[in-house]
């Protein structure tokens, strides 16, 4: 937590109403974006309960599972998500554009566009990963055939759930967390996992969230009361009004998703908020191609190279989001100001002539002087980037005490034109207000990472793929304890969960999908 | 004297019993005297909380307990069997039930799991009754089961031979599962080792006897199917340890309080709220998932920047009001040589946020 965020916590409260921490939206917001408000039943393992699913605001639909602990009717859930969600998905696997690709020598197709989930919070976006994770193994032959589109129904909720991982991608959403990016209430983060609230601190303030605490629950988990007072005796008796009390109980949350996207829509998008959503539209597109040319589902955990490949591609795309904010959005720029890693001043002299003729070849490298009262953190020999010039780098040549703040000198180069003069405008002029930080856009490479085939022992050694057991035909049906799973010294569990498996993400749109990890196609389990 | 003094504070009602989710709870914000306080005295905070016209939802699905039982049960059906087939435990390992639960049986259950551990005979014990001293005060546990095996085969083999099984309904899903669950089952078998040793100890047994793994059973993936884990909870052990001794001073915090101060719930509500401003809370936004009378205290304590979480307050300079942060921050108020630092770099926040909002 920044003192400039928790200084805006602080002003909410004395105003009683939320305050903004951008002054930009940071998020791509779809014209025709897709809401589900899952529900689930307490208890069991990510049984769904119901789900209020849709494009049209006016016209939620509302899917129910009438007895969430008999397996029949949780697939039956799963076939009829998958009849809503599936061709969703494939109606914008149509058009298609040319992209560059290798420094305009080849092109490579992409959709020009791709569909964006929203959820209410971040525990429906685990909801949805977990249903994925039961549906996308199971067989459409055998023993217990499902419809041919839900095993396709859990590869799409992987995929979905495993981008919702990546900083900066906007494929599902939760509004949870789109919210807190732009505006901070006068509570605690933890209270503004309801999302309720935190709406309603946004759009009438203190008193109102108050009301909202005791609103209807936004989903995935039920109120414990609910379950007990309502829901069990209308599941008990099967009782046909149960469709109506769930839709009564998610409409309220299906319009407070629709008005969180109509009040993120009313801010001016950042301006590389496109290129990220470029980036997810690679994806989209490199995940469509996996599945119509019969790729496998996703495995149900990474080898230690996938694994460890996708971590970096996370990092990467972390700290690449974390600048492009920066860079888009002078308040979250202010951050770095605060902390020192970025100044703002005034040019006070320039010389966009300069040229360096000790080398090989002479280049240009103008010189201007920066004068600024904020704290300067930066050594000779540091490279700045300005947010308004980012291909320019700007070297600190030195730094002077001088009336009251700093006199920085530094060196430009990049970003100029390729001629001995710089292109007009290119070279910041005498008297311009210029922001200067140690953040950049600049690309950086991951380390590189042996092929999973030679993986090495202290990392378990190329990865093994089990032949996971065949499903028991019901929850309630005679269990045979796996001996595999007999208590020797196992591996203790480990709480935090490691990277889980990953299709596409990428950090450069060229390296979108490679396939790390081939798992046995054969795979069921569920 | 002690108890007379907690049954006065507590007043007319029945005292509420602790439990290993309790003791867990206590050690999770141990600064906190009202917790301590009304927790020692056994007093309701879920009827005290509805009193003062604070009330919280603590409740618990019909769904997950009728989960929960189902699952243990089939554990536990026919002596244990799926049990021994996932813990690998001889057929001849004995299975001895201590009883059913109920609150009048509380004594005869522990002496007679004393008895039987002391025996030192293998065995599978159910519904044990373990006790340990928090604050002063002995408070009974209930594990789920206590696996009790044979030394091994290799003679004068030290290691430990009595393990803590916990049995919880979360699903592990690829062998993964809530972090948040799996740490409160963590802590909550740590107590019971602790309980375990404390009884070992007084026996005149080697307390290193009870294994500081402890066996987790969950179903696995999405089916009732179970499966085992083993938790190292030294980490656990030694960190209830210590906040158990700090609770220790509780007894100095009761002596201090007023005379005749009382929490009866016949009291009017006013009444309740002067007896509760008597001794010092420290709310943090965690209490809200863990204690019945967060409500109240969130009320009392807005306005306050530790209302707003730990990070913000310290982010903030550790400058307890929301009016004084924004007053050094606007220069309306002269910060003391203490605030100095925090109040420079709120003006400085504050000049960024108007110039970047402008």
């Amino acid at each position: 937590m920044s003192t400039l965020t928790a200084l805006a916590r602080a002003q909410a409260v004395v105003a009683g109403r939320a305050q903004p921490v951008a002054t930009v939206r940071h998020l791509h917001v779809h014209d025709h974006p897709m809401v589900l408000i899952p529900l689930a039943m307490a208890g069991e393992a990510n049984a769904p309960l119901a789900m209020m699913i849709g494009t049209d605001p006016a016209r939620p639909r509302l899917l129910t599972v009438d007895q969430p602990r008999n397996r029949a009717d949780r697939f039956r859930f799963a076939a009829e998500l998958a009849e809503v969600l599936v061709p969703h998905v494939g109606s914008f696997a149509a058009e298609t554009e040319d992209v560059p690709v290798d420094r305009g020598k080849d092109v490579r197709q992409r959709y020009v566009d791709a569909p964006q989930l929203w959820v209410p919070n971040p525990a429906g976006i685990d909801f949805l990963r977990l249903l994925g994770r039961s549906t996308r193994f199971l067989k459409i032959d055998g023993d217990h055939p499902v419809p041919p589109a839900v095993p396709l129904l859990g590869r799409w909720l992987t995929f979905f759930a495993n981008s919702a991982e990546v900083p900066g991608s906007t494929l599902l959403t939760n509004a949870v967390q789109a919210l807190g990016l732009h505006w901070v209430t006068g509570q605690s983060g933890a209270e503004d996992a309801q999302f309720g609230v935190q709406l309603a601190w946004i759009e009438q303030g203190a008193a109102a969230a108050r009301e909202a605490e005791n609103g209807p629950v936004a989903g995935p988990a039920t109120d414990p009361d609910f379950d007990n007072r309502v829901l069990a005796p209308l599941i008990e008796r099967s009782a046909p009004e149960l469709r109506q009390v769930l839709h009564e109980l998610l409409l309220p949350t299906w319009q407070r998703m629709w008005r969180t996207l109509s009040l993120l829509r009313t801010l001016p998008a950042g301006e590389r908020v496109r290129s990220r959503w470029d980036a997810d539209r690679d994806a989209f597109t490199a995940f469509s191609q996996h599945v119509a040319e019969g790729g496998p589902p996703q495995p149900r955990r990474d080898g230690a190279v996938a694994a460890a490949a996708r971590l970096q591609r996370l990092e990467s795309a972390a700290a690449r989001y974390a600048v492009q904010r920066a860079f888009d959005d002078p308040l979250v720029l202010a951050e770095y100001r605060l902390t020192g890693s970025a100044f703002a001043g005034i040019v006070t002299l320039a010389n966009p002539d300069r040229v360096d003729d000790t080398g090989r070849r002479p280049v240009l490298r103008p010189r201007i002087m920066v004068h600024t009262t904020e704290p300067v953190r930066v050594e000779p020999n540091t490279n700045l980037t300005s947010p308004s010039r980012p291909a320019q780098k700007a070297k600190v040549i030195s730094v002077a005490p001088a009336a009251g703040g700093h006199d920085v000198l530094l060196e430009l180069s990049g970003g100029m034109g390729r001629r001995l003069v710089a292109e007009p405008g290119s070279v910041p002029a005498v008297g311009e207000p210029i922001t200067l930080t140690t953040l950049s856009e600049a690309y950086r490479p991951g380390g590189a990472l042996p092929d999973p085939a030679e993986t090495p022992w202290t990392h378990g050694g190329p990865p093994i793929y089990e032949e996971p057991t065949p499903p028991p035909a019901d929850d309630t049906a005679p269990l045979n304890p796996d001996p595999a799973t007999a208590l020797t010294p196992e591996a203790p569990l480990t709480p935090d969960p490691a990277p889980t498996p990953d299709p596409v993400f990428s950090s450069d749109p060229a390296l979108a999908y490679r396939p790390e990890v081939i798992p046995n196609t054969a795979a069921t389990s569920l | 004297m002690q108890q007379n003094r907690l049954d006065q504070l507590r007043g007319a009602g029945k005292a509420k019993r602790h439990n290993a989710r309790t003791i867990a709870a206590l050690t999770g914000n141990p600064g906190c005297n009202r917790r301590a306080v009304l927790d020692a005295a056994g007093i309701d905070k879920t009827k005290l909380a509805e009193r003062v016209g604070f009330p919280g939802s603590f409740g618990q699905s019909r769904f997950a307990l009728t989960r929960g039982n189902a699952f243990e049960a089939m554990l536990k059906a026919d002596d244990c069997a799926l049990l021994r087939t996932v813990l690998s435990a001889e057929a001849g390992l004995g299975y001895q039930d201590m009883g059913a639960d109920s609150d009048d049986t509380l004594g005869e259950r522990h002496t007679r799991t004393a008895t039987l551990l002391a025996s030192a005979q293998a065995a599978l014990v159910d519904h044990p009754l373990l006790t340990l001293e928090i604050a002063g005060q002995t408070v009974y546990l209930e594990p789920d089961l206590i696996a009790w095996a044979r030394p091994s085969a290799t003679p004068g083999s030290t290691q430990a031979r009595i393990q803590v099984v916990e049995i919880k309904s979360f699903a592990i899903i690829d062998d993964q599962a809530e972090s948040a669950k799996v740490s409160a089952a963590a802590v909550q078998a740590a107590v019971y080792v602790l309980a375990l040793r404390d009884l070992l100890t007084r026996l005149g047994q080697d307390p290193s006897l009870v294994n500081h793994e402890v066996v987790l059973f969950c179903p696995r993936d999405f089916t009732l199917q179970p499966t085992a884990v083993v938790l190292d909870v030294r980490k656990q052990l030694s960190t209830l340890r210590r906040q158990l001794s700090r609770l220790a001073s509780v007894e100095t915090l009761i002596d201090a309080l007023p005379d005749g101060l009382t929490f009866d719930l016949a009291l009017e509500p006013a009444d309740l709220i002067d007896a509760l401003t008597e001794i010092e809370p420290r709310y943090a936004p965690e209490c809200l998932s863990a204690c019945e009378l967060s409500v109240y205290c969130r009320n009392e304590a807005s306005g306050s920047t530790a209302a707003l979480g730990r990070a913000v307050r310290e982010s903030l300079g550790g400058i307890p009001t929301v009016t004084e942060v924004l007053a050094l921050a606007e220069g309306r108020q002269t910060p003391t040589d203490e605030q100095a630092e925090a109040a420079a770099l709120l003006q400085a926040a504050l000049r960024l946020r108007s110039e970047a909002l402008s």
